[in-house]
């Protein structure tokens, strides 16, 4: 499913909301998650997930092709922990073992 | 931030009401859910991709006592960030924090 995908779904199961307002819903809603993680920000989410920040050390790479060691900056990384009521529906119908021995 | 946040950013930013605005989050997240419960992926360009995984058993070790046990195969939720987002974080080439 894509974002157009969405934003189809949106229109169909609320009729009073035209194609353009939803189009504008989705975006806003997408570009203030990106807002809040520029700025440090977590977003939490019940039943979906939480979105953070992670700070990623300067560490020493390598290019693949030639073999010369250079460093590769510290970087700010977003990092998705699914939420409890998604992270059950999506294994639900892996074996009833999975889902009853964690969390 | 949590849905509050956006439920309020979708109001003064378009106009909907409360409500409207309320209505929308919610279902989006809901919608969401479902798609990835039935195991498609979701695409969003700008902002990342969500996808379920099989995992197959595999054997894990309690870190605590040293024990071996099996980890049950299961379904999990990935995302991957997309360029533009990671990038979003990251303004200046020369990024030290």
């Amino acid at each position: 499913m894509t974002k157009s995908e969405l934003i189809e779904k949106l229109t169909s199961d609320l009729p009073q909301l035209n194609q353009l307002d939803a189009e504008m819903a989705v975006k806003t809603i997408f570009s203030t998650m990106t807002e809040a993680l520029k700025v440090g920000d977590r977003i939490e989410i019940r039943g979906f997930g939480s979105f953070s920040v992670r700070h990623r050390k300067e560490r020493m790479g390598r290019n693949p092709k030639t073999g010369v060691i250079i460093p590769v900056p510290a970087k700010r990384v977003p990092f998705f922990t699914v939420g409890n009521e998604l992270r059950t529906r999506v294994n639900s119908d892996a074996t009833a073992a999975a889902s009853e021995g964690q969390i | 931030m949590t849905k509050a946040d956006l439920v309020e950013a979708v109001h003064t930013k378009i106009g909907f009401s409360k409500k409207e605005s309320s209505d929308i989050v919610e279902l989006l997240f809901d919608t969401m859910k479902s798609t990835l419960e039935s195991g498609e992926k979701i695409k969003i360009s700008g902002f990342g991709n969500f996808e379920v995984r099989d995992k197959h058993s595999r054997i894990g070790r309690n870190p605590q006592t040293g024990d071996a046990i099996e980890i049950s195969a299961r379904r999990v939720l990935t995302f991957k960030p997309s360029q533009i987002l990671k990038n979003s974080l990251n303004p200046a080439a020369s990024e030290q924090s």
